[in-house]
């Protein structure tokens, strides 16, 4: 073990067992909950410190009409639906966008909204329409190309907009109160462009503290012990140990970007309903680039799988192996719901990484074999 | 007789099945098999063995469609050739001759087809394998514009030959508890450089493709006198996909150590920036090797003699540890275990 690491898992031991209670934090962001899996550091954890997943990953928060409203686009022969790779698999009411495009549907893959554009001026005799999901991250790449397809008057590409912001998520969850949560590892690159400082609300009107820091296991680790010593002081304040990357105000630039193409909005996440402006949509002046509005499309109820938990573990009700489905109904090669198809997605990691999943999946196939 | 009409729940290919991971499998199993059983087929090996009067014969197929056609490190032709030359190495053959057929789609410059079959040629003489028979054909270019069209199109497919090395005892059943586990190099780099090139992301130089004919490198490994018990190529789902097989086919589990796989700062830095696990991403000249523990550093210093090995490690062992699992010791002192990819891995999103 690196001596850095082990120093820090030591102290967070000494530290939780003075604490002599349960403590639950909560990683908001999918990256983390990928890392702390890839790391192993959840067999380094003390028996009392629990760490839960939030609803962090894009793909599992996106409400499940705007799943099944992109699901029916893509059925539109003039349409081509273009998204990022975590959405294909997502099932919907008529199936994933996987399975219309073996059935012949126009989907394509990017890796970036600019991409998007471009197959919309290779092919001006098609609709594409872009899928944009994610937080802040993403969200000022959609802002910038919905710009630039105005400023070249670009007619054939519109955008189905699911961007999502963090920290009205994280408020909405404390206002249920039905988890408690003692504190926030608040994510890494999200804060790069919103900055440390968007968090101060969480300190000071929730008394939560908040850590914010990168993916390696030493910032991981060292988030974690000033977690728990701030819980264990009891004064909680907002931290950044990834200081070298994440300032106290973001990134001016890609905050100006978010202002000039978006408002903020009431939006509908998964599980949580509709949370009073904790989304984007297209300003006025930029609405003709609005999919649904363009395409006309009717987004109807949030249809969810009955067996699917996907909901309860991105608001960290339950851990996936109390899902029915885990890892038996429900596996990467037969996802019912988002957390088990997004690479980070909290069903997924557990799948991938942790021993749970062998000892349910082995129990499942003795059972079928009975 | 139609009870394979749906694989796992699909009733349509889905690029997934072609990834290498357990959709594939499922695939292979309950749809070709079925079909097409026979006993050399069954053993699902990396190429049949074929019983021939003057000696036994490694006979071996696959196929080649990646893009973009030339990538950092490599292009289709030098991977059409090593790949094959590599599936008949790790099962113990010295690879002979190949065949080379062509699908091309109508507009690929020939200066780059020229360029490819230079590349076909260098990589053939570098494993000392003749091409000896072939077949070209032409097909449209497809109709829906976007991605495909912007493909130069060309796949090939090359089928190899190989002479058996007598008195070799390679297969999956011989491995055993206490047994070593080696790889050549670093791990990671092929699909990494394809994908940076794919998703248009500079990284920091450095990162290429490992494509590469290994046959060389196996016969010094193979010549050295080290008990060598399994070899496989960690193609499509990488390093993380032959432990699967490893785990699974013999019911063992393997214990790995994180720290002591070879990774490169470039290949590690282009997995975080996409949101891949290295272990899982495919590899284009790296092969697993299991040997007795007692000859783990005799088959370590016989890879390290050759170009190819230089950064070889011995990254894990063979374990008798109830359930089954390909269990990882990280970096950062933690455990966890690894699984098959389920199909393509794809960059993250954030």
């Amino acid at each position: 073990m690196i001596p850095k690491l082990d120093m820090l898992r030591t102290e967070l031991h000494e530290l939780c067992r003075g604490l002599g209670r349960r403590v639950q934090l909560m990683e908001v962001c999918g990256t983390h909950t990928v890392a702390v899996f890839r790391a192993g550091l959840r067999s380094l954890l003390p028996a009392n410190l629990r760490l839960v997943s939030g609803p962090g990953c894009p793909v599992c928060v996106t409400a499940q009409r705007h799943v099944d409203a992109a699901i029916e686009l893509a059925t539109r022969p003039d349409v081509t639906l273009v998204t990022y790779g975590d959405m294909l698999r997502v099932p919907g009411r008529l199936g994933s966008l996987e399975r219309l495009r073996a059935a012949g549907a126009d989907v394509r893959v990017v890796n970036s909204a600019w991409s998007a554009l471009q197959i919309a001026l290779d092919n001006p005799r098609r609709q594409v329409v872009f899928l944009a999901v994610g937080f802040e991250t993403t969200a000022p790449a959609t802002a910038a190309t919905v710009f630039e397809a105005d400023q070249r008057g670009v007619e054939n590409f519109s955008v189905l907009v699911c961007h999502k912001l963090v920290v009205p998520a994280m408020q909405a969850l404390l206002d249920t109160g039905e988890v408690p949560l003692d504190g926030f590892l608040a994510p890494g690159h999200v804060s790069v462009i919103i900055g440390a400082g968007a968090y101060r609300p969480i300190v000071e009107r929730y008394r939560r503290p908040v850590v914010v820091a990168g993916f390696e296991p030493g910032q991981i680790l060292a988030g974690l012990v000033r977690l728990v010593r701030q819980v264990a002081s009891g004064c909680p304040i907002l931290e950044n140990v990834y200081a070298g990357v994440v300032t106290e105000t973001g990134n001016r630039v890609a905050q100006e970007w978010l202002q000039r193409v978006f408002i903020v909005a009431d939006t509908p996440w998964r599980e949580l309903g509709t949370i009073p402006h904790s989304g984007l949509e297209l300003a006025p002046r930029y609405q003709h680039f609005d999919a649904l509005r363009r395409l006309g499309v009717h987004v109807g109820p949030d249809e969810e799988h009955p067996l699917c938990r996907c909901g309860e573990v991105i608001t960290g009700k339950v851990e996936p192996v109390e899902c029915p489905a885990f890892a038996g109904a429900c596996t990467p090669a037969r996802p019912i719901g988002p957390c088990m198809v997004s690479s980070e997605g909290t069903c997924a990691a557990w799948y991938k990484y942790s021993r749970a999943s062998t000892s349910l999946a082995a129990d499942t196939a003795a059972g079928e074999r009975e | 007789m139609n009870h394979a009409a749906a694989i796992a729940g699909h009733d349509r290919v889905v690029i997934a099945h072609g990834g290498g991971g357990e959709l594939m499998g499922r695939l292979i199993r309950e749809l070709f098999l079925p079909r097409l059983h026979n006993d050399v087929l069954a053993k699902l090996t990396d190429g049949a063995v074929l019983d021939w009067p003057s000696g036994a014969l490694v006979f071996t197929t696959d196929s080649y469609v990646v893009t973009p056609l030339e990538f950092p490190g490599g292009d289709i032709g030098r991977l059409a050739v090593a790949g094959t030359v590599n599936d008949l190495a790790v099962m113990g053959a010295d690879p002979l001759v190949l065949s080379l057929a062509l699908i091309i789609q109508e507009g690929l410059p020939l200066a780059l087809l020229d360029r490819l079959l230079a590349s076909v040629a260098e990589t053939a003489a570098q494993a000392g394998v003749r091409v000896v028979t072939g077949d070209t054909k032409v097909i449209e270019r497809r109709a829906t514009g976007g991605e495909d069209s912007q493909r130069e199109g060309l796949f090939i497919n090359t089928a190899g030959l190989g002479r058996l090395r007598p008195g070799l005892r390679l297969g999956i059943e011989r491995i055993a508890p206490g047994d070593a586990v080696l790889i050549n190099g670093p791990v990671a780099e092929h699909g990494l450089a394809v994908m940076s090139v794919r998703a248009g992301l500079e990284f920091s130089a450095g990162l290429k493709s490992d494509v590469a004919p290994l046959n060389g490198l196996i016969r010094t490994l193979l010549e050295s006198g080290a008990d060598v018990k399994f070899l496989r190529d960690a193609t499509r789902g990488g390093l993380a996909g032959v432990l699967a097989d490893i785990c699974d086919g013999r019911r063992l589990s393997v214990e790995i150590d994180e720290a002591r796989v070879p990774l490169t700062g470039a290949a590690r830095h282009a997995a975080e920036m996409l949101g891949l696990d290295p272990l899982t991403v495919a590899n284009e000249g790296k092969c697993v090797i299991v040997v007795a523990a007692a000859d783990a550093e005799r088959a370590l210093s016989a890879c390290r003699q050759h170009p190819l090995g230089r950064q070889a490690a011995v990254i894990g062992r063979i374990t008798a540890t109830e359930p089954p699992l390909v269990e990882l010791l990280t970096r950062a002192g933690g455990r966890r275990i690894v699984q098959r990819p389920y199909g393509e891995e794809l960059p993250r999103i954030c």
